[in-house]
């Protein structure tokens, strides 16, 4: 079993695309860090939480035939890139799409779906994937 | 001080099955199952969705059209379902997360068989009402089981709606709620059980029909009003046929009760049922359109409610979401293996 506590510290950014911006060279970061490797010194306070825009663009993609566990009710399935309306670079699955009909700057939009779960017993996890933009 | 609705949102997922591919597997006639029960596709969850993720694609909906709502102004949210993916640990307070509306807030989960959608309506009215909160969100959202063979794996569907209660810009106005209650075991699940269990036969006139029927009456007589008041009406629907019978009982023509009744071709969402129907009814409605709704659960009771749809719904955001027949268009058909994969039907070694 994973750990919980840590599963819970990724809530925001699973459930909201939450990250965080180094307020001192613009840089985005997500998942969050709250150390800008950039600025180093020059960038302490000044990490900020940001919200990623949850709409974007297929910015490449690939069909997965073998799955791990957490995903092997699903496979085939297409996991991608997508590059977000504010320039965030983000990998996740993408569903409710036919495999066939994904093309390289479809618009797509995220939603929470399911990621695994700890076995029968264990917790569930959730969070973003993205579905074509309707 | 008016309460009513402020905002809604709807979502069903893509996938169907048709009852004559469920038949198929189990040696029965399913064309006319389905025919006797007005049920002619039922949807189908993916196998990453669960009443979490639709109760938050309906909360996303519904915020998306009020972008003036403050989430943070959200007091209290209630997810009603019989199929909450945790015995223990509340659908709401993940639903509530990904709305970002916590943590000055209250949130439960509720269950009342198929009416705890409406259920958490009406207790955000009285929250809302009192003016202990601004806003309360109230969500009816099942994946609801039928055991393999038994005539509730041709209805027992999935989806999901949420409502914002408030008081101000309210696009439709309760005015007023009442429900009957009884103890009338008509369908039930013990504890730690994968399939509800029915009555049969017994789940018909002393159980929908009657507490249906009764809830109608009572507002009726309390408002002073006629079927022939009301624009449109919404009845809890297990199948299409109940509700059809209900309406027509009650003096209602099929016109009235046509944008409401969905589960002809989604299934019965249970605890989504009302709330999705009342959905697709506020997705056509004006101005001035009154609205009559009553939902089952079994167990059993009915929640009645007397809408009128305000001006407010000329300025108000539909088209920031999806509406219901854009949710419900262009379905994916599964066959029956698929459909028992996705639905865990299927024992693995694992």
């Amino acid at each position: 079993m994973s750990s919980v506590a840590r599963e819970w510290r990724e809530i925001p950014g699973r459930y909201n695309l939450k990250g965080t911006k180094c307020t001192n060279c613009g840089t985005v970061y997500f998942p969050s860090r709250h150390f800008c490797p950039k600025c180093r010194r020059a960038g302490i306070g000044k990490i900020e939480e940001y919200a990623v825009c949850r709409t974007g663009k297929v910015y490449t993609y690939s069909i997965v035939h073998e799955a791990p566990d957490c995903n092997d009710m699903q496979k085939p399935y297409a996991v991608a890139m997508v590059r977000t309306d504010d320039g965030v670079m983000i990998s996740a699955q993408l569903v409710d799409v036919d495999l066939d009909k994904i093309e390289i700057g479809m618009s797509v939009r995220a939603v929470l779906r399911k990621l695994s779960t700890d076995g029968e017993a264990g917790i569930i996890r959730y969070g973003y994937k993205f579905v074509p933009m309707d | 001080m008016d309460v009513g609705i402020v905002s809604y949102g709807a979502y069903v997922p893509r996938f169907r099955i048709k009852p004559e591919e469920i038949g198929r597997i189990w040696g029965v006639d399913g064309k006319s199952m389905g025919k006797g029960l007005m049920i002619y596709q039922k949807s189908v969850p993916g196998p990453d969705e669960d009443v979490v993720t639709i109760a938050t694609e309906a909360a996303r909906y519904m915020m998306a059209r009020v972008p003036e709502v403050d989430p943070s102004d959200i007091g209290a949210i209630y997810v009603g379902s019989e199929s909450h993916p945790y015995a223990v640990k509340p659908t709401s307070t993940i639903v509530a997360e990904a709305i970002e509306a916590t943590p000055a807030m209250t949130a439960a989960d509720m269950e009342f068989a198929c009416k705890a959608g409406t259920a958490g309506i009406q207790a955000c009215m009285g929250l809302v009402g009192s003016g202990m909160i601004r806003y309360g969100v109230a969500i009816g959202a099942d994946t609801s089981q039928g055991a393999p063979g038994d005539a509730l794996e041709y209805s027992a569907s999935a989806g999901g709606a949420a409502y914002l209660i408030g008081t101000e810009k309210i696009i439709a106005r309760i005015n007023k709620t009442l429900s009957f209650t009884t103890d009338t075991p008509d369908f039930w699940r013990r504890e730690g059980q994968p399939y509800p269990l029915h009555g049969g036969r017994f789940t018909g006139e002393p159980a929908y029909f009657r507490h249906i029927t009764s809830a109608a009456k009572m507002m009726f007589e309390a408002m002073g009003t006629k079927p022939e008041d009301y624009k449109y009406a919404v009845f809890h629907q297990p199948n299409g046929k109940f509700p059809t019978r209900v309406a027509a009982q009650l003096g209602f023509t099929p016109e009235q009760i046509e944008y409401g009744l969905l589960t002809p071709n989604i299934g019965n969402t249970y605890s989504g049922a009302v709330p999705l129907g009342l959905a697709n009814v506020l997705d056509h409605a004006e101005p001035g359109d009154r609205i009559f709704v009553t939902s089952y659960g079994s167990g059993a009771g009915s929640d009645a409610f007397d809408i009128t749809v305000t001006d407010e719904i000329k300025e108000y955001r539909r088209d920031n979401a999806p509406v219901l027949e854009k949710v419900m268009a262009d379905p994916v058909y599964l066959d029956y293996g698929v459909y028992a994969k996705y639905k865990g039907k299927i024992v693995l070694a694992r």
